[in-house]
C-alpha cells in the first residue's frame, strides 16, 4: 500500500509538484495522467527514491521514504521514463546484474529469469547485446528488469511511449495480467492508453491533482449535457422552431443549412432521452432524418476541460 | 559486499567487452616498454629504476582515461536512475567502480613484469626487494589516482570534462613536491606530506613506512568518501 502525503518537489523556483496527497491500495491498477510537464515523472521519481521530496513524504507499507528507502526499493519495481539501459551488456547479463543487486542468485535466479523471459517475451534476444535490440524489446527488457524480483508494487513511467500499435497491445495485456496480483501505478499522457488498462485514474495538472476516481466516476462526475446532432431533410423553419416547444428539455444550440438539408446541434440534460419523441415529431412533420447521433462526454473531453480551464485561470 | 561484487564484475565485463581495456593495456605496455628499453641496454645496469620513473608519468594521463566513464557515463545515459532506485548503497556502487578501474590499472602493471623477467635473464645481482617495493609504490599511487578519477567522474555527466578534471587533480598531487620552492616555508612540510611523489619515492627506495601506507589509504578513502557525498547531494538537489 502506498500513501502519498502532502508531497512537494521544487526545482529551484519551478514548483513541479505542489503538495499532492493520494492513497493506493494493494491490487489496484492506477493510471497517472497529465500533460507533458504536469509533474507525473517527478512524483514517480520521488516515490522510487531517485529524488528527495522538497516537503511531505511517501509511505510504502508503513515505511517512510525519507528513512527506509532501501527497504522500500526492495518492494518496488520501477521502469523509468526514457528506459535507460546498459547498451553494451547482454540481456542475460543485465538481468543477472539486476537480480544480484536484488539478492537473487542461483536457483532462485533461474526461476525468476525463466518467469520474466516468459512474461515479457524475451526468448529471442537473451544472448543479444541490449543495444542491438529494437525499441519494443528494449521496453520489455526494462520491464523484465523491473519485475525480476517479483515486486508487489510496479511503477511504470510511460511504459508504452514510442511503441508500435501491436507492441502497445502486448504491453497493455501484460500490465492487465500483472494487475490481478500487484499494485501497478503507470503514468501516461495518452488518455486511451490509460483508459484501456487501468481501473482508477489520477489526473495531475501543473503539479496538482485535479481529478481522482474510476473511469465511471470521472465520467459521471464531469458529464454535463449530452450533445445531439440531427440532420434532416424537408424541414420548414417554422416546424423546427416548434420543436423545442414540443420537447421542452431539448435546446437548440445552432442550426446550419446546406444542400436543402438542415443540421441541428442540440443538447439535453443528463438522465433525459428525447430521441424517441424527436423521431415521432419528425414523422409527424414529414421530416426525413439522415443522421441522429448523441455525443456523451468522454474522458478525452474531461481531460481537456480540466487541463484547459486551469491554463485559462493561471 | 555482495552488491559491491555485482557492481565490480559488471564494470570489469564492460571494460573487457569493449575495446577500451585492450587499447589501454596495449598502449600502456608499449609506452612503458619503449621508455624502459631505450636506455636499459645503454646503461648496462640491472635495475628497473627507469621503468619506475616513467610509469607515474604515464599514469597521469592513463588513469583519468580509464576512470572518466565510470560515473559520468551512467549519468549521461540515465542509468543512474536505475542504479539509484535499486536497493544499492552509494558506497557499494562507488567502491565497486573504483576497484574495477584499479584492477585494470593493476593488469597493466602486471604486464610490465615482463621487463623484470628480461632483467633476471640478462642481468646479474637483481635487487628483488627494490623491485617489489617499486611495484608496491606504483600500485598504491595507482590506487590514489584511480580514486581521484572516480571522484572526477562523479562531478559531471560529461566524460571529457571528467577526464580533464581528473588530470588536473592528479597533476596537482603529482607536482606538489616539485613546487616546494614556491610555497612559504611553514607550509612546505604539509605540502610535501600531501604529495604522492614524496611517499612514492620513500617506498621505492625500499622503505615501507606505515606513515606512507596511512597516507595512501587516507587519500583513497577521502576521494571515495567525497564521491559518495557527491552522489548523495545529487539526490537532494
Amino acid at each position: 500500500m502506498i500513501k502519498v502525503e502532502n508531497l512537494s518537489k521544487f526545482y529551484g523556483d519551478v514548483k513541479a509538484v505542489k503538495s499532492i496527497s493520494f492513497d493506493l491500495s494493494d491490487g489496484e491498477v492506477v493510471g497517472f495522467l497529465g500533460a507533458n510537464g504536469a509533474g507525473k515523472s517527478t512524483t514517480l521519481k520521488v516515490m522510487t527514491g531517485f529524488m528527495s521530496p522538497t516537503s511531505g513524504t511517501v509511505y510504502v507499507n508503513g515505511m517512510d521514504i525519507l528513512y527506509d528507502i532501501h527497504e522500500i526499493q526492495k518492494q518496488i519495481g520501477y521502469l523509468p521514463e526514457l528506459n535507460p539501459l546498459y547498451g553494451e551488456m547482454r540481456v542475460y547479463d543485465l538481468l543477472e546484474f539486476t537480480a544480484k543487486i536484488r539478492n537473487i542468485s542461483g536457483k532462485t535466479f533461474k526461476d525468476a529469469f525463466a518467469r520474466v523471459v516468459e512474461q515479457c517475451g524475451l526468448k529471442g534476444v537473451i544472448h543479444k547485446n541490449v543495444a542491438e535490440c529494437s525499441k519494443g524489446y528494449k521496453q520489455r527488457i526494462g520491464l523484465a528488469c523491473a519485475m525480476i524480483h517479483d515486486p508487489k508494487i510496479l511503477i511504470l513511467d510511460e511504459p508504452v511511449t514510442g511503441l508500435d500499435p501491436n507492441q502497445i497491445v502486448e504491453i497493455r495485456t501484460l500490465i492487465k495480467d500483472l494487475g490481478s496480483e500487484k499494485l501497478i501505478l503507470m503514468s501516461s499522457h495518452i488518455l486511451q492508453e490509460i483508459q484501456a488498462t487501468v481501473n482508477r485514474i489520477i489526473i495531475i495538472h501543473k503539479g496538482e491533482i485535479v481529478a481522482d476516481g474510476t473511469n465511471e466516476e470521472l465520467m459521471s462526475g464531469f458529464m454535463g449535457n449530452t450533445k445531439l446532432t440531427l440532420e434532416i431533410k424537408n424541414a420548414e423553419d417554422a416546424s423546427v422552431k416548434e420543436l423545442t416547444k414540443k420537447i421542452p428539455h431539448l435546446t437548440i444550440i445552432n442550426t446550419e443549412s446546406r444542400d436543402g438539408r438542415k443540421l441541428l446541434n442540440m443538447e439535453y440534460p443528463k438522465g433525459q432521452d428525447p430521441r424517441e419523441a424527436l423521431f415521432q415529431y419528425a414523422v409527424d412533420s414529414k421530416w426525413v432524418i439522415t443522421e441522429m447521433s448523441p455525443h456523451s462526454a468522454n474522458l478525452e473531453s474531461i481531460f481537456r476541460n480540466l487541463t484547459m480551464e486551469e491554463t485559462a485561470n493561471a | 559486499m555482495r552488491n559491491l561484487k555485482a557492481v565490480y564484475f559488471k564494470e570489469m565485463k564492460s571494460y573487457f567487452n569493449s575495446p577500451m581495456a585492450y587499447i589501454f593495456l596495449v598502449i600502456f605496455a608499449v609506452i612503458n616498454g619503449y621508455f624502459f628499453t631505450r636506455t636499459f641496454f645503454l646503461f648496462n645496469q640491472s635495475d628497473m629504476r627507469s621503468l619506475f620513473n616513467i610509469i607515474p608519468l604515464v599514469y597521469l594521463f592513463f588513469i583519468p582515461a580509464v576512470t572518466m566513464s565510470l560515473i559520468a557515463r551512467e549519468k549521461n545515459l540515465g542509468t543512474m536512475e536505475i542504479i539509484s532506485t535499486l536497493p544499492l548503497k552509494n558506497m557499494d556502487f562507488v567502491v565497486g567502480k573504483f576497484l574495477a578501474a584499479f584492477s585494470l590499472v593493476m593488469v597493466g602493471l602486471i604486464v610490465t613484469l615482463v621487463h623484470l623477467l628480461t632483467l633476471t635473464q640478462v642481468g646479474t645481482n637483481v635487487d628483488y626487494g627494490a623491485a617489489f617495493t617499486g611495484y608496491l609504490g606504483l600500485a598504491l599511487a595507482g590506487a590514489v589516482y584511480s580514486s581521484v578519477g572516480t571522484f572526477a567522474s562523479s562531478v559531471t555527466d560529461n566524460q571529457v570534462v571528467a577526464f580533464i578534471i581528473g588530470i588536473f587533480i592528479v597533476l596537482v598531487f603529482f607536482l606538489m613536491d616539485k613546487m616546494l620552492m614556491f610555497v612559504p616555508s611553514y607550509l612546505t612540510g604539509l605540502i610535501q606530506y600531501l604529495s604522492v611523489d614524496y611517499h612514492l619515492s620513500n617506498i621505492s627506495r625500499g622503505v615501507i613506512d606505515s606513515r606512507n601506507l596511512v597516507y595512501f589509504a587516507s587519500v583513497v578513502g577521502f576521494f571515495l568518501f567525497m564521491t559518495v557525498r557527491i552522489l548523495e547531494i545529487r539526490n537532494w538537489e
